[in-house]
């Protein structure tokens, strides 16, 4: 049990455990706020994987992680656009527009990386991080807990933010009505349409902000198909937070944490199937939907587009 | 005299008249089923083709080759052969989405079904006869793939839990059960690489006399008239229709809709594992370990464009795997990776929606009034227009 609890067991346990929870986070976190506003958003693997290949194309080129990052996001937004549009605005299946959006993510990014560094396979240098002081300098943890990329504080802020804003502002209360009541919400005045429609493009935004976050900090290159189903882990996690963003980073970080558990106890010499071990996170959630499966909670105008006096 | 005079002079114009609106009716039905259906196939290639264009290929090279390397010559045969899983899959998908209900999870009920067939084959091939090893290979590719679908099935019958979800997530498990099965028990131990032992090619489906095409194509296209006359023809497919249509309604007419929702997920299930007999015992003969075709994935939208028709999917499924096989050529030779494809697909679904909403929207604008309140509308209209 003390070997388990060595350095490099733990160092590779907590960064592993952040990279993946971190982009988990921002795509669960933007979920969140487009199931609260009613939008099923299948398509976030496809949105993740877009932010991913633009925000790595965008730091390659732009020279920055800033312009990787902006790029990130704007590719996720540009994503979710088809999902605005189609959907929304048009009341089209969003389940179907959302296996459309994953399918054509994973299809042109990965042509688009075999065309373009196909034979090259840049890699970008570790990101620059702030630590944070006195806490950066506890041991073990420390260095692996509190000296983190920029983006990550602000991605912690913006969940605080998105918390505020669901429980004390009208736009969160208007986001909420678009997704348990829009007929209420569109008799108080306020456009069901827009505010899904910004709820949805916040996702992907996020979406997108999660895929270049694993692409620039995590990887530090783009391959194809590297989302691996975060896409699909963020929706679940976003379902059982039950719309809080708190929970939200809980979740993330417990199922990122469970992802880097291979690679930690192969770092601290175990010899683990990688197989089983990447199963864990996927038993989790099954286990946790069948504890918990009469309390995971979904807003009841999900998944239904809003026709104006439709009954 | 009069009266014989007025009657054939109407008749001339009455009678032709009577027979011609159903005509004309379905005339503009079957224009209707082809606009939606093939227009948005059409659009994906042209927007595919600007893609090409971007991409700095040939798309007039490329389409040809899709078509030499899916047609011509003996090429066919290789689509037929193609063909077979995928339709299988998409026969099982129409199950479960007439009845509103998504099965997600096809690609770890397939691989699943595919690890444990191919595990299992060459001891029974070899012990029993030929017939009954594959009859039982097949019904155990099933059984694996139905018994995948149970527990999202019983949590969606029992607790309404989002079998989007649940199916997704089981699916990642059964794709890492398969390969634990493959690295483990079921690998060939004289290979370096992990696979599992290689059906001897006499002992797999027999094929077509004169063809490469095997007896699974057969069974894909049995299975596909079956359902169809299943949910076009029985109760059961008229439950899963109402189902589908108002889960509210289905209980208030009396259907057990749990086990309603139970059972057309495990024939879901039951046909995704049977689809993975019929590609291992057809055309693989064994499984590598990270091996996962990802059939289901392309094959959705043409679930769709054939309006969960199992009949009408048979001539989509079919110009997939033309496009699939001869895709593999075209990609090939364009230098690009093969996930274009992909790309393409996504095309065709998307067009698929937006055909869809103008037609609808057409629809609607023409049947917004009831024929009674349209006529009631214009008489009064009229009245106004007289009495001014």
């Amino acid at each position: 049990m003390s070997e388990l609890l060595t350095r490099t067991f733990l160092t590779a346990l907590i960064s592993g455990g952040l990279i993946a929870g971190v982009s988990l986070m921002f795509t669960a976190l933007g979920e969140t706020i487009s199931e609260r506003a009613g939008v099923l958003n299948i398509g976030l693997e496809g949105m993740m994987l877009v932010g991913a290949y633009i925000g790595f194309v965008g730091a390659y080129y732009g020279h920055s992680f800033w312009v990787g990052f902006a790029a990130g996001i704007a590719g996720g937004a540009f994503a979710s656009l088809f999902m605005v549009v189609l959907c929304v605005r048009l009341g089209l299946d969003q389940i179907v527009v959302g296996i459309a959006i994953t399918l054509a993510g994973e299809g042109i990014t990965s042509v688009l990386q075999d065309t373009q560094f196909g034979s090259t396979y840049p890699r970008l240098g570790a990101p620059p991080t702030v630590a944070i002081p006195l806490l950066s300098d506890i041991p073990v943890l420390g260095k692996s807990l509190f000296d983190q990329p920029l983006i990550v504080y602000l991605g912690l802020a913006a969940v605080g933010a998105v918390s505020w804003i669901f429980r004390r502002t009208n736009a969160g209360l208007n986001l909420r009505a678009a997704g348990e009541k829009p007929e209420a919400l569109d008799a108080a005045g306020v456009s069901v349409v827009a505010t899904r429609s910004y709820a949805a493009l916040c996702t992907g935004a996020f979406a997108g902000l999660g895929g270049a976050y694993l692409s620039i900090v995590g990887a530090g290159t783009f391959t194809p198909f590297m989302t691996q189903g975060q896409g699909f882990m963020a929706i679940v996690i976003a379902m059982l937070a039950r719309g809080k963003p708190l929970w939200v980073v809980m979740g993330s970080f417990l199922f990122g944490i469970s992802l880097s558990v291979a690679t930690a106890l192969q770092l601290a010499g175990f010899n683990i199937s990688t197989d089983v071990v990447n199963l864990l996170p996927f038993i989790a959630i099954m286990v946790a939907l069948v504890a918990f499966a009469r309390r995971s909670y979904l807003p009841p105008a999900l998944a239904l587009p809003y026709v104006r006096g439709a009954r | 005299m009069t009266g014989a005079t007025t009657d054939t002079a109407l008749a001339p114009e009455t009678r032709p008249l009577e027979p011609a609106a159903p005509s004309r009716r379905f005339a503009t039905d079957a224009l209707d089923v082809v606009v939606r259906s093939i227009v948005p196939v059409l659009l994906a290639l042209g927007a595919g083709a600007i893609l090409l264009l971007a991409l700095g290929r040939n798309p007039i090279t490329f389409y040809s080759n899709v078509w030499k390397g899916g047609i011509e010559l003996t090429a066919w045969q290789d689509s037929a052969i193609r063909a077979a899983p995928l339709l299988l899959i998409a026969v099982g998908l129409v199950v479960v989405f007439r009845a509103n209900i998504w099965n997600l999870g096809y690609n770890g009920q397939f691989l699943l079904g595919a690890a444990l067939i191919s595990g299992l084959g060459p001891h029974l091939v070899a012990t029993e006869p030929r017939w009954l090893a594959l009859l039982l290979l097949f019904l155990v590719a099933g059984g694996a793939g139905a018994a995948w679908t149970l527990l999202p099935a019983l949590l969606k019958a029992r607790y309404e839990t989002n079998e989007i979800i649940t199916t997704l997530m089981m699916s990642f498990i059964g794709v890492g059960v398969a390969n634990i099965l493959i690295k483990g028990p079921f690998q060939d131990p004289s290979v370096n690489i992990p696979q599992t032992r290689v059906l001897p090619l006499n002992k797999m489906l027999p094929s077509i006399p004169g063809t490469r095409i095997h007896v699974g194509v057969i069974v894909a296209l049995v299975a596909a008239l079956l359902v169809h006359y299943v949910l076009t023809r029985t109760s059961f497919g008229l439950r899963l229709q109402i189902l589908g249509a108002n889960p509210r309604a289905a209980r208030h007419v009396g259907v057990k809709v749990p086990r309603l929702i139970v059972m057309s997920f495990l024939v879901s299930g039951l046909l995704v594992g049977m689809a993975a007999a019929a590609d291992i015992l057809g055309t693989w003969g064994y499984v590598r370990a990270n091996w996962n075709p990802a059939y289901g994935d392309t094959v959705i939208p043409f679930v769709f464009l054939a309006r969960l028709n199992a009949l009408a999917l048979i001539p989509f499924v079919v110009f997939y795997a033309v496009l699939s096989t001869g895709g593999d050529l075209a990609t090939q030779q364009a230098n690009l990776s093969t996930d274009f494809l992909l790309v393409l697909v996504a095309l065709i679904l998307l067009f698929m929606t937006v055909i869809e909403y103008l037609g609808r929207r057409r629809a609607l604008g023409a049947s917004y009034l009831t024929p009674g309140l349209q006529q009631a509308l214009r008489t009064s209209r009229l009245r106004r227009k007289a009495s001014a």
